[in-house]
């Protein structure tokens, strides 16, 4: 079971409209966290989606 | 110690190299990086780190609660700084998935030397001075975790500075990966529920099963609200000698952490720190260069409100509309977005700031 508490998450997109990031709540805390795959963040949001959650698309 | 043996130790020592270059993989074993925090309360219920830097507490499933601070201390010469974990809720009603565990985790490609997994395989050494507000005992584990491998031995702790040396066997199953992921964690068990006790404890021998991680005599720090556990000067190294603590300049090891966090501060409130450009009226991207190359593209997030931010375009200050938010970052630089309600041009050189000096932006590449 991952460390973190997670409880929502929604894609950001760069100037070009590429995913490069996913907002996220964890902990209570919003972090900015980067699509990549050393990033524990990432990995913890990888768990979160496996376990039947879903990353929101950008506005 | 006699002479002969004390020239066999030296023989040792040399033979492992535990002489000229760096002996302590660990980081922050002096305790004197905090860019967090230098105390935090009613700890507990989730893992986090929250004090010094690079060191961890594991912990949930429990109704104790701790204080961890950063503490000046002067009663343990050549150690300026200390971590304290004081007790502020017991829970003696300890659940099988209880955990309280003070822990620092390490990359695989810094183990390498340990030569895990091989027939060279080096055995270790832990070293540390600890006190408490009582006698205790708790239990030092180094967990493999690339292959789920745990050796563990007790250790004492009285209400004076004593430093524990515990030297664990050489293990030669399972290589650590050469990577920048999480291959080793040194835990400090100081809590512990049955699914980590409940088997029999052997002591300093490699296992792989979760109950018998924690030892037989094990003292559970949330006992009382009277419990303390005072660390400082952890040091780990290859060989079964513990060398004098390897003491690292407060830059050195500032860097150090920093591969793994840092934080964004503006001490005097009033410098504009990051420059990039504006991408429509409202919208600019500004880079924010980490101050070493980190061990992965590292998260972000951020303190206060709109308010705290600004940018500056030509003569112009316009107060942000949002907290500035990640666009992407490599190991190097992060591209974060700031926000105004309107005043920018398209392609404009933008320079922005934080207002105060407890408003910090901060970056994560943690294990």
């Amino acid at each position: 079971m991952s460390e973190f508490n997670i409880t929502t998450a929604k894609y950001i997109q760069d100037m070009d409209g590429n995913k490069t990031a996913i907002e996220t709540t964890i902990d209570g805390v919003v972090w900015g966290v980067p699509i990549a795959p050393s990033n524990t963040h990432y990995q913890a949001i990888q768990e979160w989606v496996a376990e039947g959650n879903t990353i929101e698309d950008a506005d | 110690m006699t002479k002969a043996a004390e020239l066999a130790k030296m023989g040792e020592v040399l033979t492992n190299s535990q002489i000229g270059g760096r002996r302590n993989i660990a980081y922050n074993g002096a305790m004197q990086i905090s860019q967090r925090s230098t105390s935090e309360t009613g700890l507990g219920a989730t893992t986090g780190y929250h004090t010094v830097d690079r060191f961890v507490l594991n912990m949930g499933n429990t109704a104790g609660r701790l204080t961890m601070s950063q503490e000046s201390i002067t009663d343990l010469s050549g150690f300026a700084k200390a971590v304290k974990l004081d007790c502020t809720t017991a829970d003696t009603s300890i659940a099988s998935n209880e955990r309280l565990i003070f822990v620092q985790r390490f990359e695989g490609q810094d183990l390498q030397q340990i030569k895990k997994g091989t027939s060279d395989a080096e055995k270790v050494t832990v070293s540390f001075y600890v006190k408490g507000n009582a006698n205790a005992t708790y239990t030092l584990e180094l967990a493999d975790e690339d292959n789920s491998r745990f050796v563990a031995q007790e250790f004492s702790v009285t209400s004076s500075w004593t430093r524990v040396v515990k030297t664990f066997v050489a293990d030669t199953t399972g290589k650590f990966d050469n990577d920048n992921a999480h291959s080793m964690s040194l835990n400090i068990w100081l809590h512990a529920g049955s699914d980590f006790t409940g088997g029999t404890f052997t002591s300093n021998t490699v296992h792989t099963t979760a109950n018998q991680r924690v030892g037989d005599n094990q003292t559970s720090f949330y006992d009382s609200t009277d419990r303390t556990f005072f660390i400082t000067g952890v040091q780990l190294e290859v060989g079964s000698v513990a060398t004098p603590f390897e003491h690292r300049s407060f830059g050195e090891e500032l860097a150090l952490c920093q591969r793994y966090f840092y934080r964004e501060v503006d001490d005097d409130g009033a410098m504009f720190s990051w420059v990039g450009f504006s991408d429509s009226s409202t919208s600019a991207y500004l880079q924010h260069p980490h101050p070493v190359e980190m061990r992965a593209e590292p998260s972000m997030t951020t303190t206060g409100t709109a308010g705290d931010y600004s940018i500056r375009k030509g003569a112009n200050t316009l107060g942000c509309s949002n907290v500035p938010s990640l666009s992407s970052s490599t190991k190097r630089v992060g591209h974060v977005q700031w926000r105004v309600s309107s005043g920018m041009t398209t392609g404009q050189a933008i320079i922005g700031k934080h207002d105060g000096a407890d408003k910090f932006l901060d970056w994560s590449a943690e294990l």
